[in-house]
């Protein structure tokens, strides 16, 4: 079938089958693969996209939903060689150690500020609980999230 | 391949239905799409009901609160009179697992998917929710505890979905609560849960009670009987403590991945004495008593 979608603001028309896992798209047939796989299942959080400007979980979304949508993934969140200050503390805290949930933490982490521009540490842990992470311990994650919701409350 | 159809209203659903008729609906599809992708579940269409507008509302009439079956569980957050007036379902839908979960499940994929430990149903049980039905020819009303069979096994007919969950607005100072015991605080299943729905007298004697267990059953299980024993009488922990007792008793625990049918069963003796707890903090009891 033919979806046209909106990805990273950029429209996109593409001839897909309607099963087909929004996952799988990204990152096979439009070589986006910044958007992880982990467990295919929704445990993980690895695969987290804003659809809409909302979280949601590209291993478990078909083709046929994105009809219309704006899709916004980790490639689409730098304004240009500007980096997104969450990209950013990511980097300045040590937030990143294999980097393979760090899209997908980023992603999680995006939506929250949105919601929410000055989130305690309790709220920063609860949107970030569906995001597994196997290295970092979490405590640097919740930093450079701390600190990019600084920044962006100080630019605003 | 699968056909995935995404119709915009009840009319082109029929037809829909119609020209495939062993469609399977989906809602929020986080179970369903799990399950078919490890093979236990099959379809060879999908019917996504996302874009139909009048299963994706919260209203308020007649001293109801509707809520529509594609509401997710974070408009159920977002909604100030479910916070308002319904804050054990409120405090169920929050612990759904995670943010993104919560914003793809929906309240009538939790309650379609009958499992005994659906988050939401607990909450529901003790609300005594109703459930709207919509078929080609009409729509019917039927009760949740009527709704449930078994684990995955509902009243649905075929070519028949849940359109709203329709809950009477608790008298005015009811107080309802949702505990869960999970193998973590996000992204579990519980092992165990409870909801309770209680309304006390100024002299703290029970003028109603109810509790839902999740979890340790075929179905979500509620004892009318143990309720009514409780009416008249004061509050206080002895009496959850002779409520959990009883109770776990009844329920009908098995073993699996998650816990052992015994634990669960301490579970279920143990859950009402959070309602202790959280009675003091909101300075209703205080904490030695």
């Amino acid at each position: 079938m033919k979806i046209t979608f909106y990805l990273n603001n950029v429209k996109q028309e593409i001839e897909t089958q309607p099963d087909r896992r929004v996952v799988d798209i990204l990152r096979e047939d439009l070589g986006l693969t910044g958007t992880k796989e982990g467990c295919g299942s929704g445990e993980c959080g690895a695969c987290t996209i804003l659809a809409d400007g909302v979280s949601k979980l590209s291993c478990l979304m078909l083709a046929a939903q994105l009809e219309n949508r704006r899709i916004l993934t980790i490639e689409g969140l730098a304004s240009g060689e500007e980096l997104h200050p969450l990209q950013k503390a990511f980097v300045e805290k040590g937030a990143i150690q294999c980097g393979f949930c760090t899209p997908g933490m980023i992603m999680a982490a995006a939506d929250l500020l949105q919601r929410n521009p000055a989130p305690d540490r309790k709220d920063i842990r609860t949107a970030l609980s569906g995001n597994l992470c196997r290295c970092t311990g979490y405590q640097k994650i919740i930093d450079a999230v701390e600190s990019a919701a600084e920044t962006m409350r100080n630019k605003a | 391949m699968k056909n995935v159809i995404l119709p915009n209203n009840r009319e082109e659903l029929w037809k829909t239905w119609e020209t495939f008729p062993e469609a399977v609906p989906m809602a929020g599809g986080t179970d369903l799409l799990v399950g078919l992708r490890e093979n236990k579940r099959k379809a060879r269409t999908i019917i996504g009901l996302e874009k139909i507008r009048e299963l994706c509302q919260v209203s308020l009439q007649d001293g109801e609160i509707l809520i529509g079956a594609m509401v997710t569980h974070q408009q159920l957050l977002d909604t100030p009179a479910v916070a308002a007036h319904l804050p054990g379902l409120h405090g169920a839908a929050a612990v759904v697992g995670s943010p993104a979960v919560r914003h793809m499940g929906t309240i009538g994929g939790n309650i379609c998917s009958a499992s005994p430990a659906g988050d939401t149903l607990p909450p529901l049980y003790t609300l005594g929710a109703r459930l709207e039905l919509l078929n080609p020819a009409g729509s019917r009303v039927v009760p949740l505890h009527e709704f449930i069979l078994g684990p995955g096994r509902t009243a649905l007919h075929q070519r028949e979905i849940l359109s709203r969950v329709r809950i009477r607005i608790p008298a005015p100072g009811t107080r309802s609560y949702y505990f869960k015991v999970g193998q973590r605080k996000a992204l579990a299943i519980s092992i165990a849960s409870m909801a309770a729905l209680l309304q006390l007298a100024p002299d703290r004697s029970v003028m109603e009670a109810r509790f839902a267990w999740g979890s340790v059953g075929p179905t979500v299980m509620r004892f009318p009987e143990l309720e009514k024993t409780l009416t008249g009488r004061t509050f206080s922990p002895d009496l959850l403590n002779e409520l959990g007792k009883a109770a776990a008793a009844r329920v009908a625990p098995i073993s699996d991945i998650r816990g052992h049918a015994n634990y669960r069963r301490i579970l279920v003796a143990n859950l009402p004495l959070r309602l202790s707890a959280a009675l003091a903090q909101e300075g209703v009891t205080k904490r030695d008593e």
